[in-house]
Parts: C-alpha cells; sequence; structure tokens
C-alpha cells in the first residue's frame, strides 16, 4: 500500500479509542497495573485483599438476606408463628459487639498513627469483647432452653437459632482472624492489610448483628 | 513479547514435589486442568444416566443386570433424573467453562503471574473435589440416591425415608454435597472477581478484557451473589429433615397413613430462594460460552468482534436481568397474576441482550475470511443452539403458556438445548482451541470435525422432537408411558430420540479418544498456532510456572484487532507496541 506513510499506519493501528494517552504508552489499568501477581507485600497484592473482602462481604450478605427473607415470609406463611421474646442478655451481648467496634477503631486509629503498642492493646481488648459476645449468646442459648425453647419449638425461635448460629460461627471465625492478626509473623500480607481487612469484617458483623437484633425485636 | 516488559516475581516459588505439582498444586493452571478433568469424569457419569433413562423410557420392561430384580422401579428411573440433573449442572455446566478454563486462562488473558488466592483457589478445588465424592457416594447409601429432581422441592426432599427410597441417606449426602459446591463456588467467585478487579497488567483496561474474561467476570459476580441464597435454603431444609423445624414443610403432611408432626412451613419458600439461585445458575451456566464463542467467531472469522462494548455491556444486562426472573420457574405454584405479568416481562426483557449478542456474532461473521476449524465450527453451533434453545424460551415466559407446557418435555427441550448442549458447545470449542496452549500439542482436525457432525446433528435429533410431543402433552418425569391412555402415541418419537441419544452419547468416545491420544501423539504446537492476539498467546506453550517467564507484558490494544488496515500480518497481538507492528509494503 504505497499510498499509506508510517504515520497513518500508527494512526491507523492505534486509533483513539484504545487508550486516551496516544500511542506508545499504555494507560494503566483500572487496577492501576498490578504486575500481575507480584511478590508477597506488592501493592496489586495488597489490594487485592481488600477487594477479595468487599466482595465475600458481599456473599456473606447475600447468605444472611436469603436467611432474613425466609424469615419474612415464613413469618407470614403460616398461623402457627408465635412471636418470641428475646433473652434480654441480648441487649448486653448487642452492647459489647458495639463496644467492640469502637475499640477497634481505636486500635487501627493507634495502628496508622504508628503507635504500635496502642495498637496492640486495643486489639486485644477487641478479641476479648468478641469473646466475651459469643459468650454471652451461649447464655442466651442456655436461657431459652431452660425455659423450653427449643430449635423446633416454633419457626420463631427456629430462626433465633438459626441466626444465631450462624452469625456466632462468623464471630468465631472473626475472632480466628483478630488472633491471627495478633501474633502476626508478616508473611504475605502486611499488617497494614491484615489488619485493615479483618476490621472490614468485624465492623460488618458487628453491623450485621444490630440489623439482625432489630429484626428479631421489632419485627417479632 | 514486548520490548517494554518488565518483571515481578511470582507470588509461590515453583514446586518441586509430585504432591505439590499436580495434586495439591497452588499455580492455577494446575487447578484449572484439574477442574476441567474432574467435569470429564462427572460428564461422563451424566451421560451414562442419561443414556439409561433414554433407554428405560422406550424399552420400560427390559431386565437390567445391574438392577436389584431386573426392572428398574419408577423411584430408580426418577433417581436417574436427579442425579443427572444434579451432576451435570453443578459439575459439569459450572465447573468445566468457569472453573476449568476460567482458572487456565483468566490470570494469563490479563497478564497476571497467578490468582489472587492461590491458597483459595486450591481450597475451592479439593472443596468441589469433596462435594463430587458426597453426590456420588449418594449412588452407595442406603435407599440409594434421592428422586426429588436437581430442584429438591419439599416436602419430598424434606420429609426423609418415609416418602422414597432415596429420601433418607440419599438427599441428605444430595444436601451435604451441595453445600460443600456452594461454599467451594463462594470462595472461586471470590478469587476471580479479585483477580480481575486488582491483577491486571499494564495497559489492561476493562474495555480491553478478551470477552473471554467478560463472561468469567460476570458470571462470578453472578455466583457470589446466587450461592450464598442457595447454602441458606440448603441449611434449612437440611434442619427440616434433620432438626424437626418447619420451615418449608406445611403442616398435617399425611404420607403412606402416616400423620407427621410438621407446623405450617412453606413448600414454596424453598421455590423461591431456591429459583433465585437457579435462574442465575443457568446464566453462570451459559455465559462463559457466550465469552468463548465470541473470542473464537473473532479470531476464526479474522476479524474484530462486532461491536465490543455492546458485548461486554450486554452480558452484564443479562447478568442483572438474571436475577429478577425467578419467578417464571414457578408460574404453576399460584403465583398472583401481577407478579407472573411482572415476571413474564422481565423475562422477555432478557430477549434483548441477548439478541445483540446473536446480531453481533452474526455481523462478525458477515464478510470475514472464515476458517472452518474445530473450534470454530463448535463456536458456530453454539450460535445456532443458543438461537434455537432461546427462542422457546420466549414462549415459555408467558404465564399462560407455561401452564400449559410446563410439566411436558417441551421445558425440557428448551433448556437442554439453550442451557445443556449450547454450554457444552462452548466447552468443547474452549477445548479445540486451548490445547495446544494447555498440552502443547494440536488435536486432531478430522476427528474434531467428526466429533462436531455428530454431536450437532445428534444434539438437534434428540431434543427437537421433544418440543413438539411436549405441545402435544407428552408429560415429562413419568418413567413409563405405557400406562397412561394418551402417552403411547409419542412412543416411535420417543424411540427415535433414543437411538440419537445413543449415537450422540458413543460419538462422544471420538473425543475422549482425540483428547488422549493427542496428548501424547498430537503434532507439536508452537506458541501461537491460531494467529490469535490474546496474551495466553505471547506465552511459551505450555506456559511456565509463572505464567510469562519473568516478562510480564503490557498492553497497548483491544483484544481483536484482526485484519487492521495497514499491518503487515492479520493479526495484532494485544501486547506488541506500536513501533513493533510490522507495516505492509
Amino acid at each position: 500500500m504505497p499510498l499509506v506513510t508510517a504515520t497513518d499506519v500508527v494512526e491507523i493501528i492505534e486509533p483513539k479509542r484504545q487508550g486516551p494517552r496516544g500511542p506508545g504508552k499504555p494507560p494503566r489499568g483500572f487496577g492501576g497495573g498490578g504486575n500481575g501477581g507480584g511478590s508477597g507485600d506488592s501493592p496489586a497484592r495488597q489490594r487485592a485483599y481488600v477487594t477479595g473482602m468487599t466482595v465475600a462481604l458481599g456473599g456473606i450478605l447475600m447468605f444472611f438476606m436469603a436467611l432474613v427473607s425466609a424469615y419474612i415470609v415464613r413469618k407470614g406463611a403460616g398461623a402457627d408463628w408465635r412471636a418470641l421474646i428475646v433473652p434480654k442478655i441480648l441487649w448486653v451481648n448487642t452492647a459489647i459487639l458495639v463496644i467492640s467496634s469502637f475499640t477497634l477503631s481505636r486500635s487501627r486509629r493507634d495502628f496508622l498513627r504508628n503507635d504500635l503498642q496502642s495498637f496492640r492493646h486495643w486489639w486485644y481488648v477487641t478479641t476479648a469483647l468478641g469473646f466475651l459476645f459469643l459468650i454471652g449468646q451461649l447464655i442466651a442459648w442456655r436461657q431459652l432452653a431452660n425455659a423450653g425453647v427449643y430449635l423446633a419449638s416454633n419457626p420463631s425461635s427456629s430462626f433465633f437459632y438459626v441466626f444465631t448460629a450462624a452469625h456466632g460461627l462468623h464471630i468465631l471465625g472473626g475472632l480466628a482472624a483478630l488472633l491471627a492478626v495478633a501474633f502476626h509473623k508478616g508473611r504475605r500480607l502486611t499488617l497494614a492489610t491484615s489488619s485493615n481487612v479483618v476490621a472490614m469484617y468485624w465492623h460488618f458483623m458487628d453491623g450485621l448483628w444490630v440489623f439482625l437484633f432489630l429484626l428479631l425485636t421489632l419485627g417479632r | 513479547m514486548s520490548s517494554h516488559a518488565h518483571s515481578a516475581p511470582h507470588a509461590m516459588p515453583a514446586p518441586t514435589g509430585f504432591i505439590s505439582k499436580y495434586v495439591f498444586s497452588l499455580d492455577h493452571k494446575v487447578i484449572g486442568i484439574q477442574y476441567f478433568l474432574l467435569a470429564l469424569v462427572a460428564v461422563c457419569l451424566g451421560i451414562v444416566l442419561s443414556v439409561l433413562m433414554r433407554f428405560h423410557l422406550v424399552w420400560p420392561s427390559a431386565h437390567l443386570p445391574f438392577v436389584t430384580g431386573g426392572l428398574m422401579t419408577p423411584e430408580q428411573y426418577l433417581a436417574l433424573v436427579t442425579m443427572h440433573g444434579t451432576i451435570m449442572v453443578f459439575f459439569v455446566l459450572t465447573t468445566a467453562p468457569q472453573s476449568g478454563f476460567g482458572n487456565y486462562f483468566l490470570p494469563i488473558q490479563i497478564g497476571a503471574a497467578d490468582m489472587a488466592f492461590p491458597r483459595l483457589n486450591m481450597l475451592s478445588f479439593w472443596t468441589t473435589f469433596l462435594a463430587f465424592v458426597a453426590i456420588v457416594a449418594a449412588f452407595f447409601v442406603p435407599g440409594g440416591s434421592p428422586i426429588s429432581g436437581w430442584t429438591a422441592y419439599p416436602p419430598l426432599s424434606g420429609l426423609g425415608q418415609v416418602t422414597g427410597p432415596g429420601e433418607g441417606w440419599g438427599q441428605t449426602m444430595w444436601i451435604i454435597s451441595i453445600a460443600l459446591f456452594c461454599g467451594a463456588s463462594l470462595m472461586g467467585a471470590l478469587n476471580f472477581i479479585a483477580t480481575i478487579i486488582d491483577l491486571r497488567a499494564p495497559g489492561m483496561t476493562l474495555m480491553r478484557m478478551p470477552l473471554t474474561c467478560w463472561g468469567w467476570f460476570v458470571t462470578a459476580i453472578l455466583g457470589l451473589l446466587a450461592f450464598g441464597v442457595l447454602l441458606a435454603a440448603g441449611v434449612l431444609l437440611l434442619l427440616d429433615r434433620s432438626a424437626g423445624t418447619s420451615f418449608f414443610v406445611p403442616a398435617s403432611e399425611v404420607v403412606t397413613d402416616t400423620l407427621l408432626n410438621h407446623k405450617g412451613g412453606s413448600p414454596i419458600l424453598w421455590q423461591h430462594l431456591f429459583w433465585f439461585f437457579g435462574h442465575p445458575e443457568v446464566y453462570i451456566a451459559i455465559l462463559p460460552g457466550m465469552g468463548v464463542a465470541s473470542h473464537l467467531l473473532s479470531t476464526f472469522s479474522r476479524k474484530p468482534i462486532y461491536g465490543y462494548r455492546a458485548m461486554a455491556y450486554a452480558m452484564c444486562g443479562i447478568g442483572f436481568l438474571g436475577f429478577m426472573v425467578w419467578g417464571h420457574h414457578m408460574f404453576i405454584s399460584g403465583m398472583s397474576p401481577y407478579s407472573g405479568f411482572a415476571f413474564s416481562v422481565l423475562t422477555m426483557a432478557i430477549g434483548v441482550p441477548s439478541a445483540i449478542k446473536t446480531f453481533n456474532w452474526l455481523g462478525t461473521l458477515w464478510n470475514g475470511k472464515i476458517q472452518f476449524t474445530s473450534p470454530m465450527l463448535f463456536a458456530l453451533g453454539f450460535v445456532s443452539l443458543f438461537i434455537s434453545g432461546g427462542l422457546s424460551g420466549l414462549f415459555l415466559a408467558q404465564p399462560a403458556v407455561d401452564n400449559r407446557l410446563h410439566a411436558t418435555y417441551y421445558v425440557v427441550a428448551h433448556f437442554h438445548l439453550v442451557m445443556g448442549v449450547a454450554a457444552i458447545f462452548g466447552i468443547f470449542g474452549a477445548t479445540y482451541f486451548w490445547f495446544p496452549k494447555m498440552f502443547g500439542r494440536m488435536m486432531s482436525e478430522p476427528l474434531g470435525k467428526l466429533h462436531f457432525w455428530i454431536t450437532f446433528a445428534g444434539a438437534y435429533c434428540i431434543f427437537m422432537p421433544m418440543h413438539f410431543i411436549g405441545i402435544a402433552g407428552a408429560i415429562r418425569r413419568y418413567a413409563d408411558a405405557s400406562g397412561v391412555q394418551y402417552l403411547p402415541q409419542f412412543q416411535p418419537v420417543h424411540k427415535f430420540m433414543t437411538i440419537a441419544a445413543f449415537i450422540t452419547a458413543a460419538g462422544q468416545l471420538i473425543f475422549l479418544w482425540n483428547f488422549f491420544w493427542s496428548l501424547k501423539h498430537g503434532a507439536k504446537a508452537s506458541d501461537n498456532p491460531w494467529h490469535a492476539t490474546t496474551l495466553e498467546w505471547a506465552t511459551a506453550t505450555p506456559p511456565p510456572h509463572d505464567n510469562f517467564g519473568g516478562n510480564y507484558p503490557s498492553v497497548y490494544r483491544g483484544p481483536y484487532e484482526f485484519s487492521v488496515p495497514g499491518a503487515a500480518e492479520d493479526y495484532i497481538p494485544q501486547n506488541l507496541a506500536p513501533q513493533e507492528v510490522a507495516r505492509s509494503k
């Protein structure tokens, strides 16, 4: 094609729509051009953990929303639904979990201020509060069982046990993660990333519990 | 390889021992092949089950050596229906195109060294493997496999042994298997999404991703949002069965003269939860196939894909609408006509992005220099089957029509063509296309073409007549038509379909032979045998442990730059810098 000059070819094979920065310079990807893998602490890889946690929380949310919609539908479906009066200790447990979110925020703030000692201190406090919450939930189960309210007693009690058990298992996982960060050895994740994603998870579980608690008390 | 290549160390060191290299591997390529082989075993099993069903429909009184007593009972037939559906939907259509090929090629196509979370990736595979072991174990537990279909509707599935031989242990194994599968799929989906968002090579914008990656991306999002719902439903069903709760099982249920102690549960609730998962699931099966078909049609027409952006957005649109139409599986459940109308309109709306894709595929072919290779034939077959199977969906989307057709073979024909066979054609196309990259050798082209024509003609011979007997009133799920007055008239058609099924199933042996023979004896493949443009063809064959041998590519253009005017070659790889592109003289 004698009529086409070299510059024309570049124009033809690098049309404008392919990149705003002109030919020769690859624009950065949406994710900023991670080098595909990178070493353990490359920025792209650390970002992937945050993305992964965000995405995972989306999946967990769908799991709980399926249960919640089942709760609403089942409540309206049968004449056999009897409202469940939740044990009083649930108020205390809820307060403990909400406080643990504040101590966790404090811990993260200290980490970002590079005050590692205070970071660890508040991190341990959060972990302890998490355990306290779980113990409180177990006490609530005991109280219900002592009152003769079991899993199969009524659909409302079935849902109560399912919600608290599913959430409790997620809290248990969160506690394992909190402990893993507390005894952090730092191989693949930096402490900044691991404390960040665990905090995301914990706050989410806190918010989710508050929602479930409101559903179980106001929506009974 | 581009001169702009730069290096990045791989996250995981190359493994040395056999176990860490091939069994508990962290390498996405090995995991992809593991998923593929798992699906291959599952599909062979699934085909055997379907052949048994077809045999029984035509010769219901034939003595079978492996059945106790020689005669197949209606319950055993329903067990075949259940296990065929479950194995095919979960362990073939969900496993091969997404987890298999997606795992192998997604990281390479976006220029990454591996998935974002290799350990999680390994965990997903082995959890899927356990799920498969659990579902196969359902054949061998007391009472045998469940009889409630792949949809496991309660009350049949919720009451235990009393409702049927497979409803004790078999149904429990089914729920355990599906719960494990949900967990594995959630982990996989998370990994795919994080990988696509964060690990793309420099220059690989979302709008420069191959359409295969778009398919895997949208599928991963669907999986993430859908499998959690099925998991929740499965937990509740398990509690109904084993803990005496009444989520789904209605009150005063009398089975074989026994009054069961359940309160007013809602079987319809299960249907809602199941189909909220179940409808996106059919797109989980077909979207990767759409990506592969687009990719192959462009490559073998030597033309850019027609309307790249429209194709990507159409996939997103299909995924989005896919979450709003689950009710069309439940038109006969007695739902309000207003709900039925809404579900109907939304279902038909999916016809719009589907039509966009179809016309763009045809537009891609238009005036192309078409090369009829085996992968291309399967891509063309995919388009054909997608249209044939998709159009009947528009009829079924009408509640009034569905009421008439729902329990007939018409529905069987519809979903087999559009999500079963079409998705399988996507898998076959992908296999013939990527086999050289994965194993370093070419598959036999003559055998591939023979395999295509037998499968293509066979699929239509099996499923086209089903539409007609369905319209005429042939009820599905009946094990034996001879006892129903108006059903025997369809037997000649059934016989035709059964013989077609035998031939089509036998035709798959050609594929198996071609696959395993070519592993050892196929012609050596070059790095880029199809003259394709995407990044997997820019690296060695088969790719090294870190995919690019340390030279990570940069991306300069879209994925389908074929027959660019002024360029010497009829394709320009994505990683070729503009100054390196050879010009025609």
